[in-house]
């Protein structure tokens, strides 16, 4: 069979700042076919399909529909060219029914509701979705609110569909459901490119695989021509060195035991099932996985900000060799004990920080409670204010400047110096170098080290492979809320993590059901 | 008992206007606190028509025109709401200002401009009284149906009412076909839910969050022009207008949001307004306490519904939240 070319993006370049999220990106999609785009996290995956979306727009380079050049400015101009995306969050207004939802906007004819639905219906039965429009979207599970948002850009005749990871949210059950879908979809003639981290969806749904590193195009493969280990070597490429001073763990003592442990989201959804493993004095355990895998919770629970439904969290006083259950503890107690939290997320001023107060204040904040007087005593925050910006060599005009106006290294600085100005016995950041430009990461690198070598226990959340092979000394791998091994750092690859993180566990039942 | 029920229609009218355009409003995501601020300023702006129109006439009946005597009153009533109500849009969707401090800063200003310009017009007739009468013009807006006397008490009931009582209603219902059952209806409660979702299907958010809130203070500012031309029979005074922009607000959560609902309410908040005055033999203090009355059903409503936790009677979702597209 011929292959008609739907879209082609010709040397696609799009930066934010200083930061090149996209360089010279070639990709073609076909008609009656599924393209897999496969990437890390920040690969940009995401960036690519929100500029065929017509929410960004590139900086250089051409987008071809059908072969003519094509300028998407807007979303209006993206249905225009029959391109529909489904975003990974939902744009469904919750108290409108399905129907509503998918007639929004739409400008032609007169409004009727009624025709509409038997439009819809009429959609559903084509492809097999099973849907009821007269349903609220509120009262819908997920994957029916995926069913109203691929339904929605189908009815206004989109031919090029792209699915932002559609399955992260999804059942294996439904994932079945979806991928019957999008098959039919496929031999309708329609052109669809799925965004995802799972190889085995990848290589079970598509029939050709792009590959993004580090917004850079890498290649284009069939999937019955490949493997999962090209496709891994493909996506995580070579290493590279960077040359981090990494001293042997001394005297190492378990400090931080958590057995079976177990959490449930706001909807009831495991976050985590089934996680053991250790923290020991004097060595950094990375934490690798992809985004959204559990880690956050998986701090949270251990600080005592994260309910946990089962299991155990068992904290080793190094002073007195007592053992401590951390899991009916308030985080006040926690922290008493001297497990410290560094929670940087993409809002870094969000858990740590407030960004409108000044540097000794923030240094208050974790020792508010110290002295008896009525009043503040503002002298011992703020020598630990000066002494971290000297220590640390915080670019800031003072103590006295909002943190707010700081870079976001200078805040990572003043955030993690408070941190382990209260030395702690257990340390845990989360993506402390997030943003970070190179100097400022080394400097964050160098004071986790420290901090080690002082027999602290510090667990290191991370998402770059190749820092956590060279920082850490040991690396557990989690993904979908469990732990898919734990390897040594001096011995492992980056394939060899990337594999762990990626591979989906088929023999587990899968199905948090609602 | 049907002098007690008409009189009840009679005071709800003003706020089943103020609630009409407020729910109006809030169906775009702005909670506009101004209403009251709004209603006064309907009202002053028509008695000001009013009162040229009756001195251009040489304050003799014969020389005024009906239609003018109504038309002229109930534009500038219009107007004078619908530039407060741009104000307000101004404020809350192109600078994105604190919609409930522009709200109450709205009301502050509107009652003060009403009460200076209503002194003004009070000086400029050089009445003994500190307030002016425009019994003329009153007199058209209330004009009765020729027959609503001959049908005893379904005239008095259902015909005795000044054009203005029908049009609220007529309002509220057309409101709400227009909310349930056309496109446009359907945008605005998108624009009211999720803003960002309204964007990205097309619909320009900006414009319609200012029609809605414009009209929406047109709508309101009539509540206060039926007030001094029909229940107060054309008379002005300064503050005589009382708390009914606030009890509209409160007749718009009692009605969660329904401007049919906030018919029923309307007329059920008149009645619980009135009943100091119908039962007998009370003391200074407990009618006081009959005035809280609206206060305490609207209470009772909200906790039945936030118990009941029904999405749709919740209000609309972004309601005083600004909408910026670059903010993700």
């Amino acid at each position: 069979m011929q292959k008609i070319p739907a879209i082609e993006l010709n040397n696609i370049t799009k930066t934010f700042g200083k930061v090149v999220a996209n360089k010279n990106v070639c990709l073609t999609a076909y008609r009656g076919e599924i393209l897999s785009v496969l990437g890390e996290n920040g690969s940009g995956k995401t960036t690519l399909m929100n500029m065929i979306s017509g929410i960004y727009f590139p900086d250089e380079g051409q987008i071809y529909i059908d072969g003519k050049e094509a300028v998407i400015a807007s979303p209006k101009d993206a249905f225009k060219y029959k391109i529909g995306m489904i975003h990974q969050h939902f744009k469904l207004v919750d108290v409108f029914t399905a129907a509503e939802n998918i007639v929004l906007g739409i400008k032609d004819g007169k409004y009727n509701l009624k025709a509409s639905i038997e439009k819809i219906k009429a959609i559903c039965d084509q492809y097999g979705f099973e849907l009821d429009p007269n349903k609220k979207i509120y009262t819908m599970s997920v994957s029916e609110k995926q069913t109203v948002e691929i339904v929605k850009v189908l009815y206004r005749g989109a031919d090029i569909l792209i699915l932002d990871e559609p399955t992260a949210v999804l059942t294996p059950q439904e994932i079945e459901v979806l991928f019957k879908v999008l098959r039919r979809m496929k031999e309708a003639g329609k052109s669809i490119i799925i965004i995802t981290h799972k190889l085995n969806e990848v290589m079970e749904l598509s029939d050709r695989v792009a590959v993004l590193r580090k917004g850079e195009y890498i290649g284009c493969v069939n999937t019955v021509d490949t493997n999962e280990s090209q496709l891994t070597e493909m996506m995580v490429g070579e290493k590279i060195s960077l040359n981090i001073d990494r001293s042997e763990p001394k005297n190492s003592k378990d400090r931080l035991t958590v057995k079976n442990l177990e959490c449930l989201d706001r909807t009831g959804v495991k976050v985590l099932s089934d996680v053991s493993f250790t923290a020991r004095s004097g060595e950094i355990l990375g934490i690798a996985g992809i985004a959204g895998s559990g880690q956050r919770e998986l701090l949270e629970a251990i600080a005592g900000l994260q309910k946990v439904n089962a299991g155990e969290i068992i904290y080793i006083n190094p002073k007195t060799d007592s053992v401590e259950d951390l899991r009916d503890k308030t985080p006040k107690q926690i922290r008493d004990l001297g497990v410290r939290l560094s929670f940087v997320p993409e809002d870094r001023l969000g858990m740590g920080l407030v960004a409108n107060m000044d540097i000794t204040d923030n240094m208050m904040l974790r020792s508010y409670k110290k002295g008896r007087s009525f009043f503040l005593q503002r002298k011992a925050p703020k020598d630990l204010a000066e002494k971290i910006i000297e220590e640390l060599s915080v670019v800031t005009p003072g103590v006295s400047t909002p943190v707010r106006q700081l870079s976001g290294g200078n805040i990572q600085k003043v955030l993690v110096g408070r941190e382990i100005a209260a030395s702690p016995k257990l340390l845990m950041v989360a993506y402390p170098v997030r943003g970070l430009d190179i100097n400022s990461s080394y400097t964050i690198f160098n004071l986790l080290n420290q901090q080690k070598e002082k027999g602290v226990a510090v667990i290191f959340v991370g998402e770059d492979l190749d820092t956590l092979v060279e920082l850490c000394d040991r690396i557990m791998v989690i993904g979908s809320g469990k732990v898919k091994g734990v390897v040594d750092a001096r011995t492992t690859t980056k394939e060899e993590l990337g594999l762990m993180m990626l591979k989906s566990d088929f023999e587990s039942e899968g199905g948090t059901d609602e | 008992m049907i002098g007690y029920i008409v009189r009840s229609i009679f005071l709800g009218v003003p706020m089943l206007y103020g609630a009409t355009g407020e729910i109006l409003t809030e169906k775009s995501g702005h909670l506009n606190l101004g209403i009251p601020g709004i209603m006064y300023v309907g009202a002053i702006s028509g008695v000001s028509g009013a009162f040229i129109y009756e001195n251009a006439c040489g304050n003799v009946l014969e020389n005024m025109n009906p239609f003018l005597a109504i038309i002229i009153p109930l534009i500038c009533s219009i107007l004078g709401s619908a530039i407060m109500g741009l104000l307000y849009s101004f404020f809350t969707v192109t600078l994105r200002a604190n919609q409930n401090v522009t709200g109450l800063a709205i009301t502050t200003f509107g009652i003060g401009l009403g009460n200076f310009f209503g002194a003004s017009l009070i000086k400029l007739v050089k009445s003994d009284m500190p307030s002016i009468a425009l019994t003329k013009t009153s007199g058209f807006f209330c004009q009765k149906l020729p027959f609503a006397d001959d049908l005893g008490w379904f005239g008095e009931l259902f015909l005795s009412f000044d054009f203005l009582t029908y049009f609220a209603v007529l309002s509220a219902v057309v409101l709400s076909f227009v909310l349930n059952r056309t496109r446009i209806g359907l945008n605005l409660r998108a624009v009211g839910e999720s803003p960002a979702t309204a964007d990205a299907a097309g619909i320009n958010v900006t414009r319609y969050k200012y029609l809605s809130t414009i009209i929406g203070s047109a709508i309101a500012g009539l509540g206060g022009l039926q007030y001094v031309m029909a229940y107060a029979n054309g008379c002005w005074s300064n503050d005589a207008f009382g708390d009914r922009g606030w009890m509209a607000i409160a007749l718009v959560i009692f009605a969660l949001w329904k401007p049919n609902m906030a018919i029923l309410g309307a007329f059920l908040f008149g009645a619980l307004c009135n009943a100091n005055v119908y039962a007998e033999g009370l003391g200074v203090e407990t009618q006081e306490l009959f005035k809280m009355l609206p206060y305490i059903v609207t209470i009772i409503v909200l906790v039945f519904t936030s118990m009941r936790k029904k999405r749709e009677h919740q209000p609309p979702a972004h309601l005083g939240l600004p909408y910026f597209r670059e903010e993700r």
